[in-house]
């Protein structure tokens, strides 16, 4: 079954449980969205998320029914309620009109203040275990993990070990993507020439799916990867088995991975240059050179560039 | 000879665009043709094409910023069919060369020639008529600014049958709209495109801005003024202060592409993430500025409709000033992700939801506008009530999106999609609609059929929920936007659902069209006679329906908040008109092909930037500079009107008034 962010809400304050219970069903959460977290991150967004959603619907359904309310109570046909043609100013209905928005403004802007510094995605994860170092980069259309400590890297595949945090170093080797596996929690840039941070962890073993959250092109839409969170005996045995087993990630193959391709399945390499990430980073080595440049006899017009489906 | 311009730009082997544009050069030569035979063309030159009047222009606006709608309408049609059909391994009809020129062209047309065509229409019709003055400060700059408008838009769609449109979404995030990733000419179309309207747009900011602070009628103060003129006037500040950073902007990522500059490219000290911050510096005060004057539409419609003053006027003008000034504060919150750190995040955070503090006043005091009225469920109204109820919903979920954790789940993603639907469809399309009902007789002496607008309006709001509440629950599944296809299937009913809702709104579109057919063919049942079918309460509803070319015969003398409510009461009490004027000439500005002629040449300037064909750009510059120069160099910019004229005209709306007045005398008698 699916434990779903219902339960621990519930602990927290019952009287939100039948609208999240509506808000949960709705959704399915089950198949594996925003609500339905498999570590502390996702968790902690999405509790955060349904908060202050709860908070502005406090607000906003008496608001809609008021706005209702009012249009069929003071409907023309109505002659038994009073005509006031010339009522347009009560201080007092200011003051609340003014303040109802101020407050809950204010209360959100605690949420909103407090949880921008929790949940920043540079800031590592309180655990006993140090975190495993993933090395992302995005390439068109397809991603690459490297596993330093493990020397080894993947294509659109990530397996992470279940309870241990993730340090992921994100970088794109040619335009702007974003990182995001919904089940886990916050997405992040993927951006060329820089590095960004994210701390991410699975607390239970799923299999779910990765994607990029930022059009990048042709291929976009194949931008996705399995991501498997497996337990810590488990990882360590698919690490190794994969050390050696497959080519080297060097250079030379990474300035093949660096040319356009679509709908790319997972592969390994079974060893890579420490420098790589670094390299590509800094734009040591230059970024991907993106879609073929028109030809003359198709000019103005790009030509899409190696569809490999 | 013609740059990078050979017959092959022209996409012989795609059936899809080909087949389009044919249809669409066939409408365009029908059209010609009819003009042609019913020998209109000295009408339309003399009377919409060379016009200087106001009314004319906004309503040229209007037209454009309509067939634009549906031109979009069209591209979401596509869009959504696409990804109900492209699940799992089958990739649809439309390629991502294609779907990705889709879904950008969609957003572009939009934005910038559906919805700002619109609102500055709007703008145009109404502003001076509620200011009580004859025109805008700068009636031929005016008319500039609508053609080039109507330049840009033309841009855009000879993309569709010359070249391809831009690859890259509505705002063309470097590094993917350098040259290095999009080499077609897809991107020039847009940046020539939105520069060349983009400068239209900035001129319309100033003219409004020196017509509202310099061109009020005797009596009519700042805390006078209707509430659109409060709204119209800060979405023209908002023009001022951020459309300079769009045309900037465009331009050093024009200088990029065209000269292998570094201003936002990956090497040599280019920063795209310096385009994302600028792009969004103008991209969210241009949200405001759509959002704003629809404001000022629901103000007047919600007061007019409840037969009583707007509540807390003073208080609607703070809070407009307030988004005016805060919504220039808030870009950071389109890109919470790109990892500024947390106290940015939390600081934009926090500004984007105090936002919701002036909107949420604004809400409040429609509802009491209410409160003691007598409210009639007219079709504007009904848009009115319908927006409520959909833009609170849709600022609910804006404000989820600016709390930056939350934002970190749905970012890009389907939510996003369904959150600014429901804020710029609830909002500015219901806002527009509304107001196209409402103002339709002062523009044209009909108003339009009230039983197709109720059914326009029932459908596009079931068909409106229908089509987004599914993207919010896609967003929450993880679906991120623009998706040529979908790898996960199990996402497929609420696509599905999505495309249902599609066909209900292509319904609402439907029933707006017999609407307007309708109401020609009815006209004369239809027609106002009396100027004020609405029992309206701001000067524009002084004037007879149409408005005559000089609006006012004499200027208005305004003693109070909404104008013409006074004056009115006035006469019902004594039961007669004030004393007839004496009627002296009237100075009216000249016709000027000034404004149609630089369209032509910045149409020519642009084509040939976006093809590279330099010489032919010299010639179009060169062109709309000559035109610059003898309009500079006029003799004559006025003409008068005589007051034999202007006597015969005021006389009729007088007598329609007196006819009125006895109306309302005998039905008050009755009751």
């Amino acid at each position: 079954m699916c434990p779903s962010p219902t339960r621990e809400i519930r602990r927290t304050r019952p009287g939100r449980a039948a609208l999240l219970a509506a808000l949960v069903s709705m959704t399915s959460a089950c198949s594996g969205g925003v609500l339905d977290p498999a570590g502390p991150v996702g968790a902690a967004d999405s509790n955060i998320l349904i908060v202050a959603t709860v908070i502005m619907l406090a607000i906003i359904v008496p608001t809609i029914l008021l706005a209702f309310w009012m249009a069929w109570r003071y409907r023309a046909s109505n002659t038994r309620v009073e005509y006031l043609p010339y009522w347009s100013y009560s201080g007092r209905i200011e003051a609340v009109v003014w303040s109802i928005p101020i407050l809950t403004i204010m209360f959100l802007g605690g949420v909103i203040w407090i949880g921008s510094y929790r949940l920043d995605p540079f800031r590592p994860l309180p655990s006993a275990q140090p975190p495993l170092e993933v090395q992302v980069v995005s390439l068109d259309w397809k991603w690459l993990f490297i596993y330093p400590d493990q020397h080894i890297a993947t294509v659109n595949q990530l397996v992470v070990p279940v309870g241990r945090p993730v340090h992921f170093s994100i970088t794109s080797a040619s335009v702007f993507n974003q990182f995001f596996i919904p089940r886990l929690g916050s997405m992040i840039m993927a951006m060329p020439g820089m590095v960004s941070q994210l701390h991410l962890q699975a607390d239970k073993v799923v299999t779910t799916f990765g994607q990029s959250a930022q059009f990048s092109g042709d291929g976009f839409a194949d931008m996705t990867f399995t991501v498997s969170s497996v337990p810590e005996a488990q990882f360590a045995t698919w690490a190794q088995g994969a050390a050696g087993a497959g080519p080297m990630l060097d250079e030379a193959a990474y300035l093949k991975l660096l040319q356009p391709s679509r709908n790319v399945p997972p592969q390994a390499f079974g060893g890579v240059d420490p420098t790589l990430f670094e390299a590509i980073a800094t734009q040591k080595i230059a970024p991907g050179p993106g879609p073929e440049p028109a030809r003359p006899p198709h000019s103005g017009r790009e030509v899409s560039a190696l569809g490999s489906r | 000879m013609f740059g990078k311009l050979t017959w092959s730009a022209i996409p012989w082997e795609q059936p899809i665009p080909l087949i389009t544009s044919l249809v669409v050069v066939l409408i365009l030569l029908g059209v010609l043709a009819l003009v042609t035979v019913k020998r209109w063309w000295p009408y339309l030159w003399r009377e919409w094409i060379t016009s200087v009047d106001h009314k004319r222009i906004g309503v040229m606006y209007c037209l454009l910023g309509v067939v634009m709608l549906i031109r979009g309408f069209a591209d979401a049609i596509m869009m959504r069919s696409q990804q109900a059909l492209a699940i799992g391994t089958s990739q649809g009809y439309l390629p991502p060369e294609h779907y990705d020129q889709v879904f950008s062209a969609h957003g572009t047309i939009m934005i910038f020639f559906g919805a700002m065509p619109l609102v500055i229409g709007f703008m145009n019709f109404l502003t001076p008529l509620q200011l009580g003055v004859r025109d805008v400060a700068f009636p031929t700059l005016n008319s500039v600014s609508f053609w080039l408008t109507a330049s840009g838009a033309l841009l855009v769609n000879i993309s569709l049958f010359v070249g391809e449109f831009a690859r890259t979404g509505w705002l063309p995030y470097p590094p993917l709209s350098e040259s290095t990733y999009s080499p077609g000419v897809g991107v020039d179309y847009y940046l020539w495109a939105v520069q060349i309207s983009g400068i239209g747009t900035l001129m319309t900011g100033i003219n409004f801005v020196t017509t509202i602070l310099k061109m009020r009628c005797p009596g009519m103060s700042y805390m006078r003024m209707p509430m659109f003129t409060w709204t119209a006037f800060a979405a023209s500040l908002l023009i001022v202060a951020v459309f300079p950073i769009l045309t900037a902007t465009l331009a050093m990522l024009s200088l990029d592409r065209f000269f292998g500059w570094h201003f936002f490219t990956n090497d040599l000290g280019g920063n795209p993430m310096m385009f994302v911050n600028l792009i969004w510096a103008w991209g969210h005060p241009e949200v405001y500025i759509l959002v704003l004057p629809a404001f000022g539409i629901f103000s007047e419609v919600f007061s007019t409709f409840s037969g009583k003053p707007l509540f807390g006027y003073r208080s609607m003008v703070m809070a407009t000033l307030f988004i005016c000034v805060v919504s220039m504060m808030v870009w950071l919150h389109h890109f919470f992700t790109m990892g500024a750190g947390p106290a940015v995040n939390a600081f934009f955070g926090i500004a984007s939801s105090v936002i919701a503090v002036g909107t949420g006043v604004k809400i409040y005091n429609w509802i009491f506008t209410m409160y003691g009225g007598r409210v009639r469920f007219s079709v504007p109204m009904l848009w009115s009530l319908g927006f409520i109820f959909t833009f609170v919903i849709g600022g609910m979920t804006g404000v989820m999106l600016a709390v930056p954790p939350a934002d970190f789940l749905v970012h890009n993603s389907m939510f996003l999609v369904a959150h600014f639907h429901n804020v710029i469809v609830g909002g500015v399309v219901f806002a527009l609609m509304a107001g196209i009902d409402f103002w339709f007789p002062k523009a044209f002496g009909f108003r339009l059929h009230e039983g197709w607008g109720k059914t326009a309006f029932w459908f596009a709001f079931v068909g409106f929920w229908v089509t987004f509440a599914p993207l919010y629950v896609l967003g929450l599944l993880g679906m991120t936007r623009r998706l040529q296809h979908i790898n996960f299937p199990q996402w497929t009913p609420w696509l599905y659902m999505s495309v249902v809702g599609v066909g209900i709104l292509i319904l609402g579109v439907i029933s707006q069209v017999v609407q307007l057919v309708v109401s020609i063919r009815d006209r004369e049942k239809l027609r106002d006679v009396t100027g004020d079918p609405w029992d309206g309460r701001s000067l524009e509803w002084a004037t007879p329906s149409p408005a005559p070319f000089f609006n006012f015969a004499v200027m208005p003398n305004v003693e109070g908040e909404e104008a013409y409510w006074g004056i009115k009461l006035r006469a019902i009490e004594t039961q007669r008109l004030g004393p007839e004027p004496q009627y002296e000439p009237i100075e009216m500005p000249v016709n000027s092909v000034v404004g149609f002629y630089t369209a032509v040449f910045a149409t020519v300037t642009g084509f040939s930037l976006i093809w590279q064909i330099w010489w032919l750009a010299a010639v179009g510059l060169v062109g709309a500079f000559i035109g610059f120069v003898v309009f500079a160099w006029r003799d004559v910019h006025e003409y008068h009107v005589p007051a034999d004229e202007v006597a015969r005209v005021d006389r009729a709306r007088r007598a329609a008034r007196l006819a009125l007045l006895e109306r309302i005398a005998e039905r008050e008698a009755s009751t």
